[in-house]
């Protein structure tokens, strides 16, 4: 398994580097001081950060929920324990907690917490509700390698859909490009709040993904000018890594000795250098077994790792290869059928895939799926018990949380409710594995960003104003 | 008179090879038994023989001989049915999985295609079929599609079977409306009532003048002889108009045309229903309508909540659940009705009302309450027997009768399951 640490160190300093101001400051403050010289981006370094998140934690008060059924994704199910959230982190969990002076505390008898839900395959932003041509913005189908683009710079932060997504307690998602590009481009990990940018929603310190396509969809998009068949897929496939080593080698040469003009900058081969350098994530749209073994051999040959494929649906057929492999599965619960290389689909996969080892997601790749995570993962357990795997909640509860947060690169940060990780928590009305059981509350970095209970405090999107009835006040 | 030759009450004859295909008489005992039409019944009994159920209740003598499925701690309910599909009519997305046919659409002349019957083109080897019955769905709506006319919709039961007539319990259930200025090839949204009103003038000139327009000596109709054939049920209120409306004032507009002609209208998604609750009430209009969904995905659908069930219901509205927002394989999922209906309780319908959502009232609004929908004795053996509540995940359907018969064919799912469960000696090497 790949280690993330340093990963993480790397990235973690490069944002440190373009230290940035929050929004707020930036807003206000007099352009008074020029910039002199350009940022670490302009020069094309590795871990150059040219949109640094600019996402504060919510003002946050402590907060216990106590008497309630834990679900940390970290071990069992703590049954009528506690746990405090306290400066944006977990402070503590267990039978009981002590209660700090001030804390609002929750009484959660017959309820149940789990972690913030975290969606590996979401579009939110970049094909925004309502569906127009004009916000139709997730694919850039106009070449079948598009490493340049970066999905953050299509997200629309008044999407209607991540409201409803952050009240089906879904905290953090990848917004992808979609899946009409070999290669579609940079992907980005949001925190599902309120922001007037796309940077005020950016996961602080989360490492980029690189969207990848297998199948169908790019050989039907480009059909006339190619790639029209699976081996003109493959063949777009290495020539981008065959050109994006090249460059690599060109500037990490520089780096080395940065004397002279830097070799010329390519946005898109700068994406694929920081894949090859463990940097970028490889986040890979395949259905079918036998594309998944060959994308892994093409992993191999240019020495990148895949950490995620995507949809899978025939992710069983090869579930051990990709335990031994160490590339996590990102799996719809129930879909199939819907073309040739989704007719395998079982809902079995899940549950299959995962006693064979491998990390397995429950994934969306649908804004309405995305707000009931919960369910979508009670589907794929049933049917794994349904055909004799047993497979305990506490281990299902991993689908949608902590294997989602290491395909993100984040599970240090969040995925699981343990001491030091991010506060972002669900409260339920009941076992979330169940289908009459909703959100109650929903908190980010420990402030409460939905509560059921209070419709005057719901997060409306400035599209919502005036256009969607506010239905609040009759639930 | 045309129309009843379109009608075709099924009485089912063919001989398959269930497990319970011989029996005479199965009697299933100790559960908890929902008729549906009536209240719950502890440690029922329900008793089927020659396909119908010939007993229900907590007090039915047993023959001997007859075959027992022990349900205690069991949930029965009726068979659930999911009145808003294409099932059977394509798989895959393509008509390359169906020789070439769009099963599920015709082109009809300038959008109308009234004469349009899709089950007949349903194929009943279609591998969508199996799944869902095994999840508990007995019966089907079989939608087509089209233009501003879609055709006419179906009823079929979820037999194995070989031709889809075999298949059939009602048809036709409704004349499918589109909605829209592109499926009617007008601009505004007037323009596309105003081609209704004209078509329906026709259609009722038509009738009356049959002989005339035989001779030729009437003026142009707005459609072919054919469509006007097809609409005259339509236009005598014995056929319901299916329209497909979601923003409130276009159900109102809807409510408005259907009360101009004496229409029987139902209505499809109705996203904003429960913001026109009262008129539809009023209107005593059927909505097909989902629970799944709180996503403003059109400027025709902004007020899409997750409530309209229960807020129609809670106005005297007749809710039909459908799947709505099951999206993602259509009808590779038509069995997820039951997750809709789970939404709905858990969006404010109650759990009565939405197991009689998903069972007796779509029955009763496809006009076949008759013959399924409930447990009652008469009714075809339409059931399931649950693990527990039918909306929990957790809940699996242990037997599904469909006209007193169980089906044992291990659908390409199961196969492909069972396939991997344990890998093959020859997939052992990657």
């Amino acid at each position: 398994m790949q280690s993330l640490r340093p990963l993480l160190a790397l990235t973690l300093a490069g944002l440190a580097t373009v230290s940035s101001p929050p929004l707020r400051a930036q807003t206000a403050a007099p352009a008074a001081k020029p910039t002199s010289a350009p940022s670490a981006g302009a020069l094309s370094r590795p871990n150059a950060d040219p949109f640094p998140s600019t996402y504060q934690p919510f003002p946050s008060r402590p907060t216990v929920i106590r008497n309630v059924n834990i679900y940390t994704a970290a071990g069992p199910l703590i049954r009528n324990g506690a746990v405090l959230l306290r400066d944006g982190k977990i402070a503590a969990l267990g039978a009981t907690v002590d209660v700090p002076a001030g804390a609002l505390v929750i009484d959660g008898a017959g309820k149940f917490v789990t972690p913030g839900l975290i969606d590996t395959h979401s579009h939110l932003g970049v094909y925004p509700a309502p569906g127009t041509a004009a916000h139709s913005d997730g694919n850039e189908a106009t070449a079948p390698v598009t490493a340049h683009v970066w999905a953050e710079h299509s997200v629309w932060p008044q999407d209607p859909q991540f409201p409803r997504n952050l009240a089906g307690g879904t905290t953090t998602i990848q917004v992808l490009p979609g899946s009409a590009n070999l290669i579609g481009g940079r992907s980005v990990t949001l925190k599902v709040v309120p922001s007037r940018s796309v940077q005020g929603m950016k996961f602080p310190g989360a490492p980029y993904g690189l969207k990848m396509a297998c199948g169908e969809n790019p050989k039907r998009v480009y059909a006339s000018r190619g790639p029209s068949t699976r081996m003109g897929n493959v063949a777009g496939y290495r020539n981008a890594w065959i050109g994006a080593e090249a460059y690599r080698r060109r500037w990490d040469a520089w780096l080395a000795t940065p004397t002279g003009d830097p070799p010329a900058r390519d946005l898109g081969n700068e994406t694929l250098a920081e894949v090859l350098r463990g940097n970028i994530l490889v986040h890979n749209h395949c259905y079918q077994a036998d594309e998944m073994m060959q994308m892994i051999d093409i992993a191999k040959e240019f020495g990148y790792a895949i950490r995620s494929f995507h949809h899978g649906v025939e992710a069983y057929k090869v579930a051990d290869v990709l335990a031994r492999e160490g590339i996590s599965a990102s799996i719809w619960s129930d879909w199939g059928g819907f073309k040739m290389e989704s007719l395998d689909g079982i809902k079995a996969n899940i549950g299959l895939t995962h006693v064979a080892g491998a990390r397995t997601i429950v994934h969306s790749d649908d804004p309405s799926y995305a707000s009931r995570l919960n369910q979508e993962a009670s589907k794929s357990l049933a049917a794994a018990r349904a055909v004799g795997l047993d497979i305990p909640a506490e281990e299902a509860i991993k689908w949608i949380t902590i294997n989602a947060a290491w395909a993100l690169g984040i599970d240090r940060q969040v995925g699981s409710l343990e001491v030091g990780k991010n506060a972002d928590v669900v409260l339920w009305s009941g076992d979330p594995f169940s289908v009459y059981t909703r959100t109650e509350k929903v908190w980010v970095d420990g402030a409460l960003l939905y509560d059921r209970a209070d419709a005057s405090q719901r997060w409306r999107t400035d599209f919502e104003l005036g256009y969607v009835p506010n239905a609040g006040g009759i639930r | 008179m045309r129309y009843p030759r379109f009608i075709v009450q099924v009485a089912v004859t063919a001989a398959l090879l269930p497990a319970f295909a011989g029996a005479q008489v199965v009697a299933i005992t100790g559960g908890t038994v929902y008729p549906v039409s009536g209240p719950r019944i502890e440690n029922g009994t329900v008793l089927i023989r020659d396909g119908k159920i010939a007993a229900v209740g907590a007090n039915v003598a047993i023959p001997d001989g007859a075959l027992r499925v022990d349900a205690r701690g069991k949930w029965v309910t009726p068979g659930l049915i999911h009145a808003l599909t294409s099932l059977g009519l394509g798989e895959g997305g393509s008509p390359e999985f169906s020789g070439g046919y769009s099963d599920g659409r015709a082109r009809g002349t300038d959008g109308i295609a009234a004469t349009f019957d899709a089950w007949r083109g349903l194929n009943p080897a279609n591998t969508f079929i199996a799944p869902n019955r095994q999840e508990g769905v007995t019966s089907v709506g079989v939608i087509g599609g089209g233009g501003m006319i879609g055709g006419r919709t179906a009823l079929i039961d979820l037999v194995e079977a070989t031709s889809a007539t075999a298949m059939l319990r009602k048809a036709p259930t409704a004349m499918l409306g589109g909605f829209g200025s592109p499926s009617a090839g007008t601009g505004a949204r007037d323009e596309y009532w105003d081609k209704w009103r004209r078509l329906l003038d026709d259609v009722k000139a038509y009738q009356l003048r049959r002989a005339a327009y035989e001779s030729g000596s009437t003026r142009t109709f707005e459609t072919t002889q054919a469509n006007l054939e097809a609409l005259i049920p339509v236009v005598t209120g014995q056929l319901p108009l299916m329209l497909d409306v979601d923003r409130a004032s276009d159900i109102l507009a809807a409510l408005d045309f259907a009360k101009q002609y004496n229409l029987k209208v139902w209505l499809a998604n109705a996203s904003e229903g429960w913001m026109v609750a009262k008129e539809i009430a009023a209107a005593k209009v059927p909505v097909f309508v989902g629970a799944m969904s709180d996503i403003p995905t059109s400027f025709d659908a902004l007020g899409q909540r997750r409530e309209n069930a229960a807020v129609l219901r809670a106005a005297g509205v007749t809710v039909v659940l459908v799947g709505i927002g099951t999206s993602g394989g259509g009808d590779f999922n038509v069995r997820n009705i039951r997750q809709e209906a789970g939404n709905a309780v858990a969006y404010g319908l109650s759990w009565d009302e939405a197991l009689r959502a998903v069972t007796l009232t779509p029955a009763e609004v496809m006009g076949v309450a008759g013959s399924v929908g409930s447990l009652q004795v008469g009714r075809d053996a339409n059931l399931v027997v649950w693990s527990g509540d039918p909306f929990e995940f957790s809940t699996r359907a242990e037997q599904v009768f469909v006209q007193g018969r169980t089906f044992e064919t291990r659908s390409r799912q199961q196969q492909l399951t069972e396939r991997y469960l344990t890998l093959p000696p020859s997939y052992r090497r990657p």
